[in-house]
Parts: structure tokens; sequence; C-alpha cells
């Protein structure tokens, strides 16, 4: 008895040393990236695994996808280096960047310097899609997508507050977090939730792929164009990969013309983009009091 | 001679103070049915369990490998550390800080390791295993306090101290120890399960992405393979196999990430600390901020989590109530009696963070699925254990039968013993309220989401502090109530 316990302990210390040393000796470095899980995960897996394809090719380095499930993990990821590039939403992006010093917004979807969010209704409200905000949608329930989302939170909250004057708090009659934009959808399509914001590419994507019942839920609002979706790569990749690293990525993003892939962001191209662009962002955030 | 009034014991005095107490809070609770068609959801979910979708076998046995392996070296990590502080667990230093850890649930834990070591196994193996040592410590030094002392006091006074815990205590007490860790076994699979809600690569995470998809058929696949692997525990989990399969699991869950000490030494010295104090502001503002954190979401995130769990506490005691003459032989005969069981079984089997996913998915967001969820799983156990414990007593030969039995025979002989295990469990369902707050409750668990999506982490960690703190005093409330009450309980009830 004596021996196996001896022989046991002996076992797992091997094995509790042994899990944490793990590493696989690559001989190149793989590049690691992630993204904000906005939408189902078999729609990111398929966009993000055709990314990691063509940026190994164009890069000729490995290059790896990590899934994660929520916003914040991936700011996390990125500011801990377990992940040196990142497609962050517009607030996202800039908490990652207050947070990483000389890390560098690098490119962003053509649609993404005109972004917008949409308010979506269930039939049953009879609310109806206007020029300005309808304020009939105060007193009901109300879903944002993710609790650090930029256009499924930060901003439909900045201009539903300005609107009211008042704390979504105090608008609604319940306001939750359904997860991300899909779940959005889903949850005022089936009337969990009388009114939801959400992004307005994937609400077009979901109407075109026949994924939205318009008898039941419609939009009733878009709101002002503001700047969202990029990606950030952190600024200590060219000691890694050398000089000029983070400049081959920035092109082989821009140099990005198939179609199939750039669908399913679903965006028509990518072009530069700098962390300025981002200013809009910050102040909005700052001033909502999302970020200090 | 005037008689003396009639006098209501004390168990019953206390019973209705808590039955009051949850009515009163029903009034303040938000449990509305909010979904425009909830139960035409709920059928689509239950129709489901008919086509069960195992397509995507690669990544699920990925995930079930996973699970397991998280699981298995949690536990050995947890009953390790355990141990050892099980044999100093008279200093009081190591109870309230082994209190402390326990008080903070797994998926608390998972939250702030995510943020330390990120992806890293670490994160799952320590989110586990350190609450499971802490739990492990308190347990297994109960084991040692209550065990037979016979041996050890015919061992002569010269021997060595290590001889003497192998030769005169071990042996009384192996299988005490045995059976405890095994059951958290059981417990450590629901719990490396529901890791996967915050991104660990187990069961729990494909669960959450087939239901956020409303893929309810994959979500049975998943589900239906956890039963089994829960349901056939004992024939897999062979003290011969143990070895091996402490020896693959670290390769198991091994993966690419690599922890840097920076990021240690940047959580410890920045992250968790309040923003007036790393911004050189003085202590007026530090107040302030504190005063706002506490006034703004700790205060209606504690009455929350207290209102769900009073509510929760008292429907758990109904449910328990009626849960335990199914596998009781004073009602049901053999084949009864397993058709309960495995009803139970299933119940309880179903972490209750992924019972009250599933019904606020069903119904929306208030604290109706929360408190079903609660009080269906733990009704579930402790309705297994009374009923079990019912099958103990004999009752006369020409007893009543029916209600008659339930009522005046069985009910009175295991009140204490089930008052017992609901003020064994009621520490254990606030912890699971707060947590619950996850999944948008405004409980404490919402705020402490919310402050980590936000990347506030020293608001987060004092919210969960705060939560721990609750924590400490619910258990030590009801640990003087069993024992005013003169209630004993089993450790298996933990």
């Amino acid at each position: 008895m004596k021996k196996t316990i001896i022989l046991s302990t002996l076992l797992i210390l091997f094995s509790l040393i042994s899990s944490t040393t793990l590493v696989a000796a690559d001989t190149q470095k793989t590049l690691v990236f992630s993204a904000i899980p906005d939408q189902d995960e078999t729609r990111l897996k398929q966009r993000f695994s055709g990314m990691a394809d063509y940026l190994s090719k164009k890069l000729n380095i490995p290059v790896k996808y990590v899934p994660v499930k929520s916003y914040s993990a991936v700011v996390t990821a990125f500011r801990n280096n377990q992940v040196q590039l990142a497609w962050f939403g517009g607030l996202s992006g800039v908490q990652a960047r207050l947070r990483v010093t000389d890390s560098q917004a690098i490119a962003q979807g053509i649609e993404d310097t005109q972004f917008h969010s949409y308010i979506i209704a269930h039939h049953s409200t009879g609310l109806k899609k206007g020029d300005d905000l309808p304020k009939g949608i105060a007193g009901k329930t109300f879903t944002f997508g993710s609790k650090g989302s930029t256009s499924g939170r930060l901003m439909p909250q900045f201009y539903i507050e300005k609107a009211f004057n008042k704390k979504t708090d105090a608008i609604f009659k319940r306001v939750g977090f359904s997860g991300n934009h899909s779940r959005t959808i889903a949850l005022v399509q089936t009337g969990a939730y009388q009114i939801g914001a959400v992004n307005f590419k994937v609400w077009d994507k979901a109407l075109k792929d026949g994924k939205v019942d318009l008898e039941k839920v419609s939009v009733i609002w878009k709101t002002p164009a503001y700047p969202d979706y990029q990606w950030t790569i952190r600024g200590d990749v060219d000691a890694s990969w050398g000089e000029g690293f983070s400049k081959k990525v920035q092109a082989a993003l821009l140099d990005l013309k198939d179609e199939a892939l750039l669908s399913k962001f679903p965006r028509s191209g990518f072009i530069k983009a700098e962390n300025s662009d981002y200013q809009p962002i910050v102040d909005t955030a700052k001033s909502i009091g999302l970020i200090d | 001679m005037p008689s003396k009034p009639y006098k209501h014991s004390a168990a019953w005095n206390v019973s209705w103070v808590f039955i009051f107490i949850a009515v009163g809070s029903l009034f303040v609770a938000d449990i509305e049915i909010s979904t425009f068609e909830p139960w035409g959801e709920l059928s689509r979910f239950f129709l489901a369990i008919f086509s069960p979708d195992w397509t995507h076998y690669k990544d699920i046995g990925d995930a079930i490998l996973q699970t397991l392996a998280f699981a298995i070296l949690g536990v050995v990590f947890g009953c390790v550390v355990g141990f050892a502080l099980a044999l100093v667990f008279h200093w009081r230093l190591v109870r309230t800080i082994c209190a402390l850890v326990r008080a903070v649930h797994e998926l608390f834990w998972a939250l702030i390791f995510l943020q330390i070591f990120g992806l890293h196994p670490l994160t799952g193996l320590l989110a586990i295993g350190l609450p499971y040592a802490a739990t492990f410590a308190k347990i297994y030094a109960e084991i040692l306090e209550e065990g037979d002392k016979s041996a050890l006091q015919a061992v002569d006074p010269k021997t060595s101290v290590i001889s003497v815990f192998f030769y005169a205590r071990l042996p009384d007490l192996w299988v005490h120890f045995k059976t405890y860790t095994l059951y958290r076994l059981e417990c450590a699979l629901r719990s490396s399960t529901v890791l996967g809600f915050v991104g660990l690569p187990t069961v729990g995470y494909l669960l959450s992405s087939a239901f956020l998809e409303g893929n309810y058929t994959e979500v049975w696949g998943l589900l239906l393979l956890f039963y089994l692997i829960i349901a056939t525990i004992r024939y897999w989990l062979r003290p011969k196999l143990l070895p091996f399969y402490i020896l693959v699991s670290p390769f198991i869950i091994a993966n690419d990430s690599e922890i840097s000490s920076e990021n240690m030494v940047r959580f410890f010295t920045e992250d968790i600390i309040p923003t007036p104090i790393r911004n050189g502001e003085g202590l007026v503002e530090l107040g302030q901020w504190f005063n706002e954190l506490f006034l703004t979401q700790a205060l209606p995130g504690i009455a929350n989590t207290l209102i769900l769990t009073q509510i929760a506490l008292v429907i758990t005691a109904i449910l328990t109530l009626l849960f335990f003459p199914l596998i009781s032989s004073h009602f049901f005969k053999q084949t009864g009696q397993t058709m309960g069981h495995t009803f139970l079984v299933i119940v309880r089997s179903t972490p209750e963070y992924i019972l009250a996913y599933i019904l606020l998915q069903l119904w929306g967001p208030s604290m109706l699925p929360a408190i079903i969820a609660l009080a269906m799983h733990n009704g579930a156990i402790i309705g297994h254990l009374i009923g079990r414990y019912s099958n103990e007593i004999t009752l006369r030969i020409d007893t009543v039968k029916g209600g008659n039995r339930y009522f005046y025979e069985l009910l009175p002989r295991l009140y204490g013993q089930f008052l017992a295990f609901l003020f064994y469990r009621w520490e254990i369902i606030l912890r699971e309220s707060a947590i619950l707050g996850i999944l948008g409750i405004a409980t404490l668990g919402f705020y402490i989401d919310s402050a980590i999506q936000d990347l506030r982490l020293d608001k987060a960690i004092i919210l969960i502090v705060i939560t721990a703190l609750l924590n400490v005093v619910v258990d030590s409330i009801s640990r003087r109530l069993r024992s005013r009450l003169r209630l004993k309980t089993a450790v298996e009830c933990s």
C-alpha cells in the first residue's frame, strides 16, 4: 500500500508539472489570432479557418485561429500576448490598444468606416420604422448583444440615451444582454424581448440567408454612422517575426480579394486603418462610462 | 391541574420563519415569463431528444476527453493539496483561508484565472483544483477527526508519525476518503462541463454554442453523452486505471499557449488595484469609488442574491418532500424505485447552471428559471439522500398506508435529517444563486461578469470578495442553526 501511494504521488507530481510545461516545440513560431465572438460560432469557424489558411499562405508562417467565448477574453488574450492579431469591434479594439501600448489598428472593412446599428422590434409592439427613434420603445423589454459590443451595445445605448435623456435602465421595462447579434435577432423574433439592437451587417446577411421572418421582426430605426471593426496587431510582432512584419500582415489583409472569404465577414474588402480613426469610439465610450 | 400550553418545536418555528421570508421575497422578486411563445420553444426543445445529433463527433469526442481530463486532474490536485491542508486544519489561519477559497465558485475562479493565465490549461486546472482543495481540506479533516481512533491508542508512542498514519489510521479511514473523493469526482465532471461556458474546451463549450444557435438536437446529443458518462462512472473509474488516467490527462489538456510571469505580476500589482489608488488619488476619491460600487452594484446584487436563495431554498424543500418517496421502499416496489432513481439521477446530474441556462433561453430572463433550476437540482440531491435514509427506517408491520404513512410515520422521523441537509445546502444554493447572475439575472454574478466584460478587474475582485464574505456569513448562520436544532449532517451532502 505504501508503495502504491508513493508511486501515485510521484505520478501526480510528474503529471502536474508536465501539464504546465508541455509546449509544442515548433521550428517556426505560430502567429495566433482571434476575433470577438459576435455571432454564431459555426459561422465564425468557417470565416476564420479560411482566414488562417489565407494568412498562412501569404505570410509563409503557421497561422492559427483560437476561438473564445467573450469579447473581454479576446482583449485579455491579446494583452497577454497569447494572440498577436485580432479582429476587434470598435470598442474592444480601443480597449485592447489602451492596454497594449504601440499596438496598431492596421486594416478595416470598407463598410466599417460607415457602420450602423439597427433597432429591431417584435411585431406585437406595433412599432413602425421612422427617421427618428420611435418613442414607443419606452417601457418595452430590450436586449443588447454582448456587454462589450460596439454595434450591439455602445452605440445603440449612446443614441437611445441621447434621445430620451435617460439611462437605458430607466427607459425600458427590462434590459438584457443576448450574447451576440445572431442571438439578438432570434430573441426578438420569438418575442423573448420586444426590442433589440443589432449589427446592420449581421442583420442584412441573416435576411439574405432567409433566417429572418419579417412578419415577426423588423427594423424600426437605423443609427447614424460610426467606425467599427478592425484588425489590430501587437507592436512587438516585428521582434518575433522580423522587421516589417506588421506591414506584411497589413499588406496581406489589404490584398485579400477572395470573394468567398470576404463574403463570410461579410465585407467587400479591407482598407487601411489607423488608431486615430477610432477616436469617436473612445469619446462615446467615455461619455457613457464604459471606459475611464 | 392546568395543562401546560402546547409549545411548537424549534424546528417547526424555524421552518415557518424560512417560509415567511421566502413568501415575502416572492413579492419583490421578478418571476415573470417574458417570452412570447415560451411553451412552443419548450416543446421544440424536448422533442429534439428523439433526434440527438452527433455529426460533429470529432469535436464532441475531444470535448469529452477534455472534460474528463480537467475533472480528473482538478480532483487529483484538490485531494493532494486538500489532504496536506487537512493535517494542519486545526490552525485557524488555514481554516479561514479554506473557508474563503471555498466560498468562491469555480466559475468565478475560472474568470479570475482567465485573466492571469488566459487560455493556458492551468486556468481550468486551478479553477477546479483550488476550491476543491479547500473543500477536501475541510472534509478530510472531519474524517480524520471523527474516525475510529482505537488502533491509534494501541500504538507504541515511539512509532514514527508516518508509520502511525499509514498503519494505524489510514486502514480505518481509507473507505471514507475513497467514497468522498469519488463523489467529488462526479461533482468535478459537472464543474468541468460548466467551465466550458466561459471558454474552456469542455462539453459546456459546445453546449453553449449549440444553444446559442438553437441547435437543440446537438444539445441533446451532448447532454445524453454527459448522462451516460456520469451513469457509468463506476465502470470506467477503476482504481487500477487511475494512474493511467492521471498520466494521459495532462497531454489531453495541454495546449500551446504560454504563460508569462509578467502577466501574473501585472494582475496583482495593477489590474486588481482600485483605480483611484492606481491613479494616485487620495482616500476621499477611493471612498467615493468604493461607495458608488457598493451602492449601485454590490447592494442590489446582494439583495437579489439573497432573495433568489431564500425562495429557491424553500422550493427545494418542497421538491425534496415530493421527490424522496420516489425511491423509498415505504411507497414503491422495486421497479417503481428504479424509475425514481433514474429520474433523480438525471435531474441531479444536470448542473444547475445548465438547467437555468436552458430555462432562461426558453422563458426569458427573470428569477423564475433560476429558482426552478436550483430547486430541481438541489431537491433531487436531498431527495435522494432522504429517500435512502427513509429506507433504513423499519415501520410496524400493521402500520398505516399512503398519506397517513407519509405524514404521521415517516415525515416526523425524517424531518430533522431533512432540515439538516437543507441547511447544509443553503450556502451552496447561495453560491449558485450568485453564479447564475452571469446568465443575466441581477444577482452578484451579473455585476461581477459585467465588471469583467468591461475589463474592470478592480471592481470584479471586490465584488467577488463581497460574494465570498456573504457566503461565509450564511454558512456560519447555518452552522449555528444546525447546532441549535441539534442536527447532524453526513459529509456526503456537500
